[in-house]
C-alpha cells in the first residue's frame, strides 16, 4: 500500500510542476528558434536541407548567433492548431514561424503576429516583390504581417491524346467559359469512356472545391478588379451577386448535363488522389481545372512517375465568364515568414528572413519545391524557367491571379460555398436556393458583416 | 485524538483525489466554462462570455438538428436494433452449436472487435466503395451494384458498427445465458414449452440485467463513434452522415469555434445521459 501511495504522491507531484511550469526557459538573445512545417513523409526533406543551408549562411554572417529549429512535423489542420497553441505564450512562442496565407489573417486578429513595416521599409528587396504577393500577408489595419515565399497558380490540364481522340486542336485556348463547356461536350460525344472536363466540387473535396472548382469562376465573373467575395471598402463579404449565381450555373450544367465526373465519384473525398495518380496518367480525363503543383505527383519516386507527362499535357489560361478584359484568371495561395509578437528576437527573426531572402536563396527555394515565384527578379531569371516544364506558363499567370479574402470567416465562408456547390452539383437544390441559402449563411457566420451587390 | 486518526486514515487516499480533480474533474469544469464562452482557436483578439448564446445557436442550427436525427437513427438502428439482438442471437445459436463452431464464429466476431476503429472503418470502406468487395458480389449475383457510401451512408456507417460492435453484446450474453440453470429450461420443456415461448418467458426475464447493462454500454459507446464514420464517409456527402461527433469536429476544429463545438459535446453528453436514466428505469421497474 504504502509504496504505491509514495509513487502517487511523486507522480501527482511531476504532473502538478509539468503543467503549471511548462519547459520555462526563456530564450536567449543569441539564439533564434526557428517553427516550420515539416513533412509527414520522411521521404521528403526539402525544406530541412534547405533551412539547413541558410542556418551555416546566417550563423557564418552575424558571428556568435545561432540558428535552432523547432520543426512541427504535421499534416496542415494539425500544424495551424499545434502553431496557434504555441504562438499564445511567450514561453513557447519561437522567434519566426511558418504561416499559411489561408490563415495568417486569423492569427493576425488574434494577435499573435508582430507588423513587419518598419523592418521592410528599410529592406531593399522587398521593392522585387509584386503587388498581389504582399496582399497576401497584409491585415486588415493595413499593416504587413509575412514575407511570402512563393505561391501556387491554377489553369487548365487538358490531355492531348484525348483531344486527339475528339478532333479538338493540341494548341487549345478556351476564351471564355462557352468555349470550355463546348470542348467537354465534343469529347463527351467522341471519346467516350473519359470524363470530359473535372471541377472539383462539394465539401468532401474541401478548399479544393472552393479553390481550384469555384473561385476559378467567380473571380472571372464581374470587371474581373474588384473582389466578388469580398469588399475591402466597406470590410464587408458579399451578398447576391449575380456572378455567384452563374459560377453555380456553370458547375449545375457540368453535372447536369454528365460532362463531370460520375456525381459519387465527385463528392469521394480522395477524388483528387484519384485524378492525380492515376485518371490523368492514364488519359481518363480531357479537361482538369486544377493547380501548378500536378506534377509533383509524376517525379521518379512519387509512386506513379509519369515522365512523358510534359509531351502529353497541354496547358492553358482560365478565361473569364465572357472573356472580358483581363481575359485570364487564377488563384493563388502559399505561404508566408511570419514573426509572432511574443518572439523573443524579433529583430534577429528579420535578419534570418532576409538570408532567406536574398536573390540567390530564394531562386534555390522555388527551384527545390517547385513553386511560383513571388519577385520578380526571379520570376525573370532563365534558370529558374527552365527548371520544370509548365513553370513559365504558371508563373505569367501571377500577373492575373487573385489572393483569397482569408479573413477570420474565411474558413466558414469557404464551407458554405462547398455546400451550395454540392447541392447544384447534385441537383438537390437548384441554383436560386443554393445561392439563397448560401447568403443566409454568409450572414450568419460574419456576424451579419454583409453587402449586397 | 480521534481526528487525527481520520486524517492518517484518510491521507493515503489524497494523491487519488488530487489525481482524479486534476485530470478529469479539472477537464470537465473547464470544458463547462469554455461552453458558455466564444472562444475560438484564432481569429479573435478576446474571448468573452456568452451565456446560453451557444445553446440557442445549436438549437437554431439546422445541421445540428440533422446531426442529432442522425446521431439518434445512427443510434437506434447499429446500437439498439444491430449489435444488441445479432449479440443475443449468436450468444443464443452458440450455446447449442458443437465446440468447433463455436470457437471458430467466436473467433471471426471478436476480430471484428480487436481490430482499432480506424483499421476497421477502412476494411468497411473497401468493402462498400464503389470499386468494392460487395459491389463485386453482387455483380457475380448479377445483382445491380451500388455506390452505397454515396447512396445509402447512414445505412453503410450503421452496418459497420455493428460488424465491429457485435463481439461485445455476444460476449456479455454468452455469459448471461451460461447463468441460467439449465434445471428450469429442462423443466419448461417437459411442460411442453417450444423454443420461443422458453427465450421470452424463462431466458429473457432471466437475463433482463444484462440486457439494461448491454443496452446502455452499446449505445453510450456508439453515441460516441467517430473514427468509424470519419474513415468511411466523412460525414457525407454533404452531411447526410455527420453524426454529433463529426459535427463537433467540424465547428471546434475546421471552423475553430471551440466555445459552440465544446456546447455541441455537452449537449452530446446530455443525449447519453437520458438514455442512461431510460435504460435504469427499465432495469428498476420490472425487478
Amino acid at each position: 500500500m504504502r509504496p504505491t501511495a509514495a509513487a502517487l504522491v511523486a507522480l501527482t507531484l511531476a504532473a502538478a510542476t509539468l503543467t503549471a511550469c511548462g519547459n520555462g526557459s526563456s530564450s536567449s538573445p543569441n539564439t533564434l528558434k526557428v517553427s516550420y512545417k515539416q513533412s509527414t513523409d520522411n521521404s521528403v526533406k526539402v525544406m530541412d536541407t534547405y533551412l539547413a543551408g541558410i542556418k551555416k549562411e546566417f550563423e557564418k554572417k552575424y558571428p556568435g548567433k545561432k540558428v535552432q529549429f523547432v520543426p512541427i512535423k504535421a499534416p496542415d489542420s494539425e500544424y495551424y492548431t499545434k502553431l496557434q497553441q504555441m504562438l499564445r505564450s511567450p514561453r513557447t512562442a519561437p522567434d519566426l514561424v511558418y504561416e499559411d496565407t489561408f490563415l495568417i489573417n486569423s492569427d493576425i486578429t488574434s494577435g499573435y503576429l508582430k507588423p513587419l513595416d518598419p523592418y521592410l521599409a528599410t529592406w531593399p528587396d522587398w521593392s522585387r516583390f509584386i503587388d498581389t504577393a504582399k496582399a497576401a500577408a497584409r491585415g486588415q489595419d493595413g499593416k504587413t504581417y509575412g514575407v511570402p515565399d512563393g505561391t501556387d497558380t491554377r489553369g487548365l490540364w487538358f490531355d492531348k491524346r484525348v483531344f486527339r481522340a475528339a478532333g479538338l486542336p493540341p494548341h487549345w485556348q478556351p476564351k471564355n467559359w462557352d468555349d470550355i463547356l463546348a470542348a467537354a461536350r465534343t469529347i463527351k460525344q467522341r471519346v467516350p469512356g473519359v470524363t470530359p472536363l473535372n471541377v472539383y466540387t462539394g465539401k468532401p473535396a474541401g478548399e479544393g472545391a472552393t479553390m481550384q472548382g469555384f473561385e476559378m469562376l467567380l473571380y472571372g465573373t464581374g470587371d474581373g478588379k474588384t473582389d466578388p467575395l469580398y469588399d475591402s471598402g466597406s470590410k464587408k463579404w458579399v451578398a447576391g451577386s449575380q456572378g455567384f449565381k452563374d459560377s453555380l450555373r456553370f458547375v449545375e450544367n457540368v453535372y447536369k448535363e454528365k460532362l463531370g465526373p460520375d456525381v459519387s465519384d465527385a463528392l469521394d473525398p480522395n477524388f483528387n488522389t484519384t485524378v492525380r495518380g492515376e485518371l490523368i496518367p492514364r488519359g481518363k480525363v480531357g479537361i482538369d481545372l486544377d493547380g501548378s503543383w500536378l506534377p509533383q505527383d509524376w517525379l521518379p519516386g512519387s509512386g506513379h512517375a509519369w515522365p512523358d507527362w510534359s509531351r502529353q499535357m497541354g496547358l492553358a489560361y482560365m478565361p473569364t465568364q465572357a472573356g472580358q478584359a483581363p481575359g485570364k484568371v487564377s488563384m493563388s495561395g502559399g505561404w508566408t515568414w511570419a514573426v509572432p509578437a511574443k518572439a523573443g528576437n524579433p529583430d534577429l527573426a528579420f535578419d534570418f528572413i532576409k538570408t532567406m531572402q536574398t536573390e540567390a536563396n530564394a531562386k534555390k527555394w522555388y527551384i527545390a519545391n517547385s513553386g511560383i515565384s513571388v519577385r520578380e527578379d526571379v520570376a525573370k531569371d532563365p534558370s529558374y524557367a527552365t527548371a520544370q516544364p509548365g513553370i513559365k506558363f504558371f508563373t505569367d499567370l501571377v500577373s492575373a491571379t487573385h489572393y483569397r479574402p482569408a479573413y477570420p470567416a474565411y474558413p466558414r465562408v469557404s464551407t458554405a460555398i462547398q455546400e451550395a456547390m454540392e447541392g447544384v452539383t447534385t441537383g438537390d437544390t437548384s441554383v436560386e436556393k443554393a445561392a439563397s441559402a448560401y447568403d443566409s449563411t454568409l450572414k450568419d457566420v460574419t456576424g451579419g458583416q454583409v453587402v449586397q451587390r | 485524538m480521534n481526528l487525527r486518526r481520520r486524517f492518517t486514515r484518510t491521507l493515503p487516499l489524497a494523491p487519488a483525489v488530487v489525481l482524479i480533480l486534476l485530470f478529469l474533474a479539472g477537464p470537465i469544469a473547464y470544458c463547462v466554462y469554455i461552453a458558455f464562452t466564444d472562444l475560438q482557436l484564432t481569429g479573435q483578439a478576446h474571448a468573452s462570455f456568452v451565456g446560453f448564446a451557444n445553446f440557442r445557436h445549436a438549437f437554431e442550427d439546422d445541421a445540428f438538428l440533422n446531426a442529432v436525427w442522425l446521431t439518434l437513427v445512427f443510434t437506434v438502428l447499429s446500437s439498439l436494433v444491430g449489435q444488441n439482438t445479432l449479440g443475443l442471437a449468436l450468444a443464443a445459436l452458440m450455446k447449442r452449436a458443437s465446440k468447433p463452431v463455436r470457437t471458430l464464429t467466436g473467433g471471426i466476431v471478436v476480430t471484428a472487435w480487436v481490430l482499432p476503429e480506424v483499421v476497421a472503418g477502412f476494411l468497411l470502406y473497401a468493402f462498400f466503395r464503389r470499386e468494392g468487395t460487395l459491389n463485386a458480389i453482387l455483380g457475380l449475383l448479377h445483382l445491380p451494384r451500388e455506390n452505397w457510401l454515396f447512396t445509402l451512408p447512414v445505412l453503410a456507417v450503421s452496418f459497420a458498427n455493428v460488424w465491429r460492435g457485435t463481439a461485445f453484446s455476444m460476449l456479455v450474453y454468452s455469459a448471461a445465458l451460461d447463468e441460467i440453470p439449465s434445471e428450469i429450461s429442462e423443466a419448461a420443456e417437459v411442460d411442453g414449452a417450444g423454443g420461443w415461448r422458453r427465450m421470452w418467458h424463462i431466458t429473457l426475464p432471466m437475463i433482463r440485467r444484462s440486457i439494461g447493462t448491454n443496452l446502455m454500454l452499446n449505445t453510450l459507446q456508439t453515441l460516441s463513434v467517430f473514427g468509424l464514420i470519419w474513415v468511411m464517409t466523412r460525414g457525407g456527402p454533404g452531411n447526410k452522415s455527420q453524426t454529433l461527433p463529426l459535427f463537433m469536429y467540424e465547428q471546434a476544429f475546421q471552423n475553430s469555434m471551440i466555445g459552440y463545438g465544446t456546447a455541441v459535446a455537452l449537449l452530446l453528453l446530455l443525449v447519453g445521459s437520458l438514455f442512461s436514466v431510460v435504460y435504469l428505469r427499465l432495469l428498476r421497474t420490472e425487478v
